[in-house]
Formats: C-alpha cells, sequence, structure tokens
C-alpha cells in the first residue's frame, strides 16, 4: 500500500501537514517528525495536499502551532485527526475587522 | 569562486547587457513598447506610475526608475518622456548620465506625438544597442554577486522545500562575502520576532519591528480580515491557513545568517554585503521592480502553485517546492525542489544543484521565464493614492 504521509516540523507543534494525495475520511496516515519517528493517524475528514490534520485534541481559544510557533488559534474545538484549516482556524494578525486589530 | 559578466564604469558588474527603454510615466508606454518590439537588444518597463501623485510618490517613481536605469545588468538606457509628466525626467537623464552609462532621452510632445517620438526611440535604442553590444566578459569573483530572493504562488511546500533551498543559497553567498536581499514585508507578520532575533544589533532589530508594524497598521486601517488578501487564495487552497503560518515558511528562504540592515524600496545595494532586508509588498510586479533597483543581477524564486512571471532586465531562477505543480509546469519552473517533500534529495543537495545552476545563469544561461519573456508586467509600490 502507497504511504499516506504526514510530516511535523517541529516538536511543539499540534499539527502536521499531508503530502499525499487521496486521503479520504477513514484513512490512516503516517506522520513523521524531524528526528522520522512516526505515529500513525486515522484521518477524520478528505484532506488536500498540503492541507493541515490535528495530531492531537485542541481545545478552542488554544494556540494552533507549526514550525514550534504559533500560526493562529483554534475557533472551535478540533479533535485528533481532523481537517485544521481556515474554518476552525483563525488568524490572529492583520485583523482590521477586530476592535483593536488583533486577536 | 568567480563568474564571468560584464564590469560597468562604476566597478559594478552585470550578468546581462540590455538596453534600458523606461517611461517617465505611464502616459509613455506605447512609443516605448513600439521601440521594444522593433530593436533587437532592448527592454521595456511598462509601470502604470509617474503623474497624478502626491510628491513623495513621484520622488519614489523618480527614484525607481534611476535605480533600474544604474542596474549593472542594463548597459545603456533610454528614457521615454512624454514631457508634462509628475517625474522628474531631467534627474532621470542627468543621475544616469553621472554613472557614466549611455544614455538618451525622447520627449514625445516635443517631437511632435507619437509616429515622430517612436522614429526617435528607435533610432536612439538602434545607436545604444550597436554601442553596448561588442562589450565581453570579463572573469570577477563572486562577491561582485547581489542576489534577490522571493516566494510567490506559496503553498505548504514552500515553507518546507524550495524556501530552504533559497535559504541555503543565501547562507552560501553570505558566506562568500556576497550580498543577499529578501523582502516581503506583509510576509513577516508573525514572524518578526524570529527575523528581529537575527538582526546585527537592536536598531536593525527594531527597524524590522516597526516595518512590519507599518505594513500590518496599512491593513488594519481598511477594517477588515486580511486572509484572501494575505494569504491569498491560492495560498489558502495550497493549506496555509493564516498570514503567521505563510510568513513562518516565507523567511525560510532569508537562511539563518545575521541580518545586517533594512533597505528602502528604491535604494540601491553600493558596497553592503551579506543578507539585508528590503522594505517591500508580496505582490510580484512591484516586488520584483523593487529588487531590481537594488542591483541585483538574479532572482530566486521560491514557488509551490506555480508563479511563471521574470523581470525585463533580471533573471529569475524557479525553485518549485511542489512536486506535482513542477511536474505539471516544468517549461516555467527552472529547480525541482519537490523531490525534497518526496523523500528522494535533501535541501543540501537541491541547495547544491540551485547554487550551480544560478553559476550558469550570471554566466549568460537563460532562465525558462527569461527565455519566454515573460516580464511584461511590473510595476512600482507607492504608498500614496492616485489624485
Amino acid at each position: 500500500m502507497e504511504l499516506k504521509l504526514g510530516l511535523k516540523v517541529h516538536d511543539a507543534d499540534n499539527v502536521a501537514t499531508i503530502f499525499a494525495e487521496g486521503i479520504e475520511k477513514g484513512v490512516e496516515i503516517e506522520v513523521r517528525d524531524q528526528e522520522g519517528h512516526a505515529q500513525t493517524l486515522t484521518v477524520l475528514d478528505a484532506i488536500p495536499y498540503g492541507h493541515k490534520v490535528a495530531i492531537e485534541d485542541i481545545q478552542k481559544d488554544t494556540l494552533i502551532k507549526k514550525y514550534g510557533e504559533e500560526i493562529g488559534i483554534a475557533s472551535h474545538d478540533i479533535v485528533k485527526g481532523e481537517h485544521v484549516h481556515v474554518h476552525n482556524l483563525d488568524s490572529m494578525r492583520g485583523r482590521g475587522d477586530l476592535k483593536g486589530g488583533k486577536k | 569562486m568567480k563568474f564571468k559578466g560584464y564590469v560597468r564604469d562604476n566597478g559594478k558588474v552585470g550578468a546581462r547587457n540590455v538596453v534600458a527603454v523606461i517611461p517617465s510615466v505611464v502616459c509613455a508606454n506605447d512609443v516605448a513598447q513600439a521601440v521594444v518590439r522593433q530593436v533587437q537588444g532592448t527592454v521595456g518597463y511598462f509601470h502604470h506610475q509617474g503623474c497624478c501623485q502626491l510628491p513623495p510618490d513621484l520622488k519614489r517613481v523618480t527614484d525607481t526608475l534611476i535605480s533600474i536605469g544604474l542596474s549593472p545588468n542594463v548597459g545603456a538606457v533610454l528614457i521615454v518622456s512624454l514631457g508634462c509628466e509628475g517625474t522628474d525626467h531631467n534627474r532621470m537623464f542627468q543621475e544616469i548620465a553621472a554613472s557614466g552609462k549611455p544614455v538618451e532621452i525622447i520627449r514625445i510632445q516635443e517631437l511632435g506625438g507619437t509616429s515622430k517620438a517612436i522614429q526617435a526611440g528607435m533610432d536612439a535604442a538602434q545607436s545604444l544597442v550597436l554601442k553596448i553590444s561588442s562589450l565581453q566578459r570579463k572573469e570577477v569573483d563572486i562577491s561582485n554577486v547581489v542576489m534577490a530572493i522571493k516566494c510567490g504562488g506559496s503553498d505548504a511546500t514552500s515553507g518546507m522545500a524550495s524556501n530552504c533551498v533559497i535559504g541555503y543559497v543565501s547562507d552560501k553567498l553570505v558566506d562568500l562575502d556576497a550580498t543577499v536581499v529578501f523582502g516581503e514585508t506583509t510576509e513577516f507578520i508573525g514572524a518578526e520576532h524570529l527575523l528581529a532575533r537575527r538582526a546585527v544589533n537592536e536598531t536593525v532589530g527594531k527597524k524590522i519591528l516597526d516595518i512590519v508594524e507599518q505594513m500590518e497598521n496599512r491593513a488594519l486601517s481598511v477594517g477588515c480580515d486580511m486572509r484572501e488578501g494575505q494569504p491569498t487564495p491560492g495560498n489558502i487552497a495550497g493549506g496555509l491557513s493564516s498570514i503567521e503560518e505563510k510568513s513562518l515558511g516565507a523567511i525560510a528562504k532569508s537562511g539563518s545568517r545575521p541580518i545586517q540592515g533594512v533597505l528602502e524600496y528604491t535604494e540601491r545595494i553600493t558596497d553592503q554585503k551579506g543578507l539585508w532586508i528590503k522594505d517591500t509588498p508580496g505582490r510580484e510586479p512591484e516586488i520584483l521592480t523593487g529588487m531590481a533597483c537594488t542591483g541585483a543581477q538574479f532572482m530566486c524564486f521560491s514557488t509551490g502553485r506555480g508563479a511563471p512571471q521574470g523581470f525585463p532586465s533580471m533573471p529569475v531562477v524557479k525553485i518549485c517546492g511542489n512536486p506535482l505543480t513542477y511536474e505539471h509546469m516544468q517549461h516555467d519552473m527552472d529547480i525541482n525542489a519537490g523531490k525534497i517533500i518526496t523523500g528522494e534529495k535533501s535541501i543540501a543537495q537541491v541547495g547544491e544543484e540551485t547554487f550551480a545552476m544560478i553559476l550558469r545563469v550570471l554566466n549568460g544561461e537563460m532562465t525558462k521565464n527569461e527565455a519566454l519573456q515573460y516580464f511584461g508586467s511590473i510595476d512600482i509600490h507607492v504608498l500614496g493614492p492616485v489624485i
């Protein structure tokens, strides 16, 4: 079977990036970190190439981390295996729609 | 390490030897285009600025066009002026002439209209091409290189592959005593703390934070969420969810060396060495012009979605991080960094492959967008309104 690969960039990350096509709901993927350690994970949504998957449960208003840095904040509760993108991740910068400009 | 380039009177070394046909205002574009179409060895810069703008922007446009004319890849300059524009076409002529570079100017109104100006422009451009066409390349040290870097049409592969390749090349050139300039201030938002930490001193660190704040404030002043402006719909479709995520991937292309300072948009590299920031927006037509102003001989441009554009007098090396895009758009992409994503090659391996290509490009080999002349749309980044 073709390897369905996700990459976790930094130890502190709670998401990994999928570099495989045809990731449908229920597919099992292998998430590797920089040292080559792997964990397997069942995805709960169809996830396009280059998009992110939650590798742990992330509660609403929790910081979402990639590269070991903040890339946004969870706008909903997210469970492990879920697609993480604009529907459940809010940016905290350039937010002219919010009072004060930053979330 | 050496390359063969065109040594100019001011000591700068070009990797190309073109006649730049520079309209001093948007209203002169059609005459300039006719000249460029007819005369081999010329390139045109068809921007949309130069009149009915506030004085700081008119100065900025004038300074930009002077810096393009002074770029070492340009051997001679023809300025095409309408005659009544807001830019200072006389200062353009004087400052470019002062460098020792052959320069001519034609004024459409003074010459009696379009057809007469096209004739005069063709004659002038032809003479300039003949004058510089016999210049030979000479061997010079690699420390004469100024490399511009940028990412465009980014997706999730950019920050993990193609930008890392540029970071590798950037570190290598800095270590060889060359100069590297990166920009896209918008794409520092959310990653500026990491850049400020690499500044050579506190003043430079503060300046980095200041330019990011100014850029973010410009976006905030519109009163909406920046998302879909930046990151773009294409970035979002490619998996980038926020400007923070895009920025953290984007800064990988600056490598790891200390940041020496911040250059203004129109500023030229004189004798600065090492890694520098230029304060620019992220959009291609404006940043490529700003980068050409530095005097860069070439640009390394990272993409994931597949951005094809280049610049008239600055070859652009396209490094594609997405293996699917590379396969799909091979005639636009120079380097396949997608092999990093598929695990077939390391960042260092693709970095060395890119460095070898850069040396060939400096010596005259064309990049793919250069061969296709994919550089018809350029512009100048202005700060105020058209009035």
